[in-house]
C-alpha cells in the first residue's frame, strides 16, 4: 500500500490516547470517541444526580447482600461477604436496594434532609 | 490476467465480492439487490469463499451485524436498496461515526410511496449527509471496479469510513453488459488483508467503541469525520492510480467528457451519463460544443475538480434523479450551484429532475436539455431554473 501524504498518519483521524483533556483540540482527541482506558466511567460522579439517598440501618441488616446484587449502578460496596457502605459518589438514589431489602434495613432519605443536618452540624462546630 | 465476460451488474458485484472474500456478510433481500446476496450465498454454500454469511431478519440488523463484525476486526459487507437502506438509516450513521470500513453496494431504487421498485437516486441521496463515502457507477464495469477499490479506500488509515457503491436498479443491476474482470489472485493482492488499528477482539489492548458523548466533545468527533472525508479525496485518487496499473482503467473523483472546450454541459450520475455522452457525441458531430460531467464520487463532494472542469462552460444543466422537496431543485443541483458560485462569472446553471421511479430517460429528453442550454447560452436568459423531464404536465 502506498504511504499517504500530505497528512500525517492519524492526523485528523484522532489519536489513541488514554487520557483525554478538555484543552485538547479535535485532532488530539481519540478517534470516534474510542476509549482506551478501562473503567473510566468511575470518574463521572453520577451521585450528583441524586435527590434521595439510601441510609443503612446497621442493627437490622442481615448481610444477605440482596442490595448489592440488585443495585444497577454497582454502588453498594461489600467486603468479606458483608455490607460495607454505599458509594455516594455514584449512587443515583433509585431506591431499588430499599425495595428489595427483606428486613427493611435501608431507608430512602431526602437529600434536602441530609443537607439540613449537615448545615446544622456545621453551625454547631 | 483479465477476462472479458458478459454479466449483469448484480452478477459483476457478486463476482467482486467473491474475489474480495470478506470475513462476514450480513444481508437481507430487497429488489433489485437480492441477486447480489443470492449469488454470493451460493459461493458461500459451495465453499468458494471463506465468508461467514449471516442471514439476518432486517436491513437494520444487516448493518448492525456488519458493524459488530467490523468492530470486532473483521472485513464486513452488506448490500441493499431503497426501503432497505432507509431501514438501516440510523445504523449507517453509526458505521460512519464508529469509523468502520464497511463496503456496501446499494442498487439504487426509488423510496416509497407509492411503492416503486425501479431506479432513482432517492435512496442514496437520503444518506448523503451520513458521513459514508458514496461512489456512483455508470455500468457493470464501473460497479465491479468500484467495489474492489472501495475496500482499499475504506480501510486506508487516514480514511476509515464506510463506502457505499451505487449502481442503477434494473438498468445496471439486471441488464447484461460486457466487462473485463480481473483474476482472483490480482484482486486478492490488491485488496490485501484488513489490518484494523482498533478492534474489540484484541484482548491485549481492551478498548471501548460506540461510547457516549456530551456537548463538550461530540462536535470534535464530527470534525474528525470531516477530516477523514477530506483525506478520502486524496486516497481515492491514489487508489485509482494503483488500480489503473492492474486493470488499465484509471479512476478519479469525476469523469470529464469533452469538457475542455465545451460551451454547454450536463452534470449527471450513474447510467444516464452514458445516454448523455451519446447525445453529446451527436451534437459534437453537428458542431455544438457539448460536454458531460459525471461525478464518480458524490461524497465527499469533489468541489475543486468540478469547478475546474466547468469553469469555461457557459450553460450547465444538472440532472437529478431525486427530489429534495425543497421546491428549489434536486440535491446535486444545490451542490453544483454552491461549487460554481465562487467563480463569479456568468455561468448559467439550471436543473432537470428526471427518471423518478424508473421513468425512462430517452435520448430525446437529453437532446431537449442540450437544446435548452444552447438557447440559454445564446440569449443569456433562463426562463425556468428547475424543470422536469418526461413528466406528464
Amino acid at each position: 500500500m502506498t504511504p499517504y501524504n500530505p497528512f500525517n498518519r492519524n492526523f485528523g483521524s484522532g489519536t489513541r490516547t488514554k487520557a483525554v483533556r478538555p484543552d485538547m483540540k479535535w485532532h488530539e482527541l481519540t478517534r470516534a470517541g474510542n476509549i482506551y482506558e478501562p473503567g473510566n466511567a468511575n470518574t463521572y460522579e453520577t451521585g450528583d444526580w441524586r435527590s434521595i439517598r439510601p441510609v443503612w440501618n446497621k442493627e437490622r441488616c442481615i448481610h444477605c447482600l440482596f442490595c448489592w446484587r440488585y443495585c444497577p449502578d454497582a454502588s453498594v460496596i461489600a467486603k468479606d461477604g458483608k455490607f460495607e457502605t454505599f458509594d455516594y459518589k455514584h449512587c443515583k438514589g433509585c431506591g431499588i436496594c430499599a425495595k428489595v431489602c427483606p428486613v427493611n434495613a435501608i431507608d430512602m432519605v431526602s437529600e434536602d434532609e441530609i443537607e439540613k443536618v449537615k448545615e446544622a452540624n456545621k453551625d454547631e462546630n | 490476467m483479465k477476462t472479458k465476460v458478459a454479466l449483469t451488474g448484480n452478477e459483476a458485484v457478486a463476482q467482486a465480492m467473491k474475489q474480495i472474500n470478506p470475513d462476514v456478510v450480513a444481508a437481507y433481500p430487497i429488489t433489485p439487490q437480492t441477486e447480489i446476496v443470492q449469488i454470493f450465498s451460493s459461493f458461500v454454500a459451495n465453499g468458494e469463499v471463506d465468508t461467514e454469511f449471516v442471514a439476518v431478519e432486517s436491513e437494520h440488523s444487516a448493518m448492525s451485524a456488519a458493524i459488530g463484525a467490523a468492530a470486532g476486526g473483521a472485513r464486513a459487507m452488506t448490500a441493499t436498496s431503497s426501503q432497505g437502506l432507509a431501514l438501516m438509516f440510523e445504523v449507517v450513521y453509526i458505521a460512519a461515526s464508529l469509523r468502520l470500513p464497511i463496503v456496501f453496494p446499494v442498487v439504487n431504487r426509488a423510496l416509497s410511496g407509492p411503492i416503486n421498485i425501479h431506479c432513482d437516486h432517492s435512496d442514496a441521496m437520503g444518506l448523503r449527509d451520513s458521513g459514508v463515502i458514496q461512489l456512483f457507477s455508470e455500468n457493470a464495469q464501473e460497479a465491479y471496479d468500484n467495489m474492489i477499490q472501495a475496500v482499499r479506500i475504506a480501510e486506508h488509515p487516514d480514511v476509515r469510513l464506510p463506502v457505499m457503491v451505487n449502481m442503477d436498479g434494473f438498468i445496471t443491476s439486471h441488464a447484461m453488459d460486457v466487462l473485463e474482470v480481473l483474476d482472483d489472485e490480482t484482486v486478492k493482492n490488491f485488496v490485501g488483508t484488513y489490518v484494523p488499528e482498533d478492534y474489540l477482539l484484541d484482548a491485549q489492548n481492551p478498548i471501548s467503541m460506540g461510547n457516549f458523548d456530551m456537548y463538550d466533545f461530540y462536535f470534535e468527533h464530527k470534525r474528525q469525520q470531516v477530516e477523514a472525508m477530506k483525506a478520502a479525496k486524496e486516497v481515492i485518487k491514489e487508489v485509482g492510480k494503483e488500480f489503473a496499473k492492474i486493470s488499465g482503467r484509471e479512476y478519479g473523483l469525476i469523469e470529464s467528457y469533452k469538457l475542455e472546450d465545451a460551451d454547454v454541459a450536463v452534470v449527471v450520475l450513474n447510467s444516464a451519463a452514458g445516454t448523455a455522452k451519446g447525445v453529446a457525441d451527436e451534437l459534437r458531430a453537428k458542431g455544438i460544443k457539448a460536454g458531460v460531467l459525471k461525478p464518480r464520487v458524490y461524497r465527499p463532494f469533489p468541489q475543486e475538480e468540478i469547478r475546474e472542469a466547468l469553469k469555461g462552460v457557459k450553460a450547465v444543466a444538472v440532472m437529478d434523479r431525486a427530489e429534495t422537496f425543497s421546491t428549489c431543485g434536486g440535491p446535486m443541483f444545490a451542490d453544483i450551484r454552491n461549487t460554481l458560485y465562487d467563480l463569479k462569472n456568468d455561468i448559467k446553471v439550471v436543473n432537470y429532475i428526471y427518471g423518478l421511479g424508473g421513468r425512462d430517460l430517452r435520448l430525446e429528453h437529453v437532446q431537449q436539455v442540450f437544446e435548452d442550454l444552447e438557447n440559454i447560452r445564446k440569449t443569456g436568459r433562463v426562463d425556468e431554473t428547475v424543470k422536469y423531464l418526461g413528466l406528464r404536465e
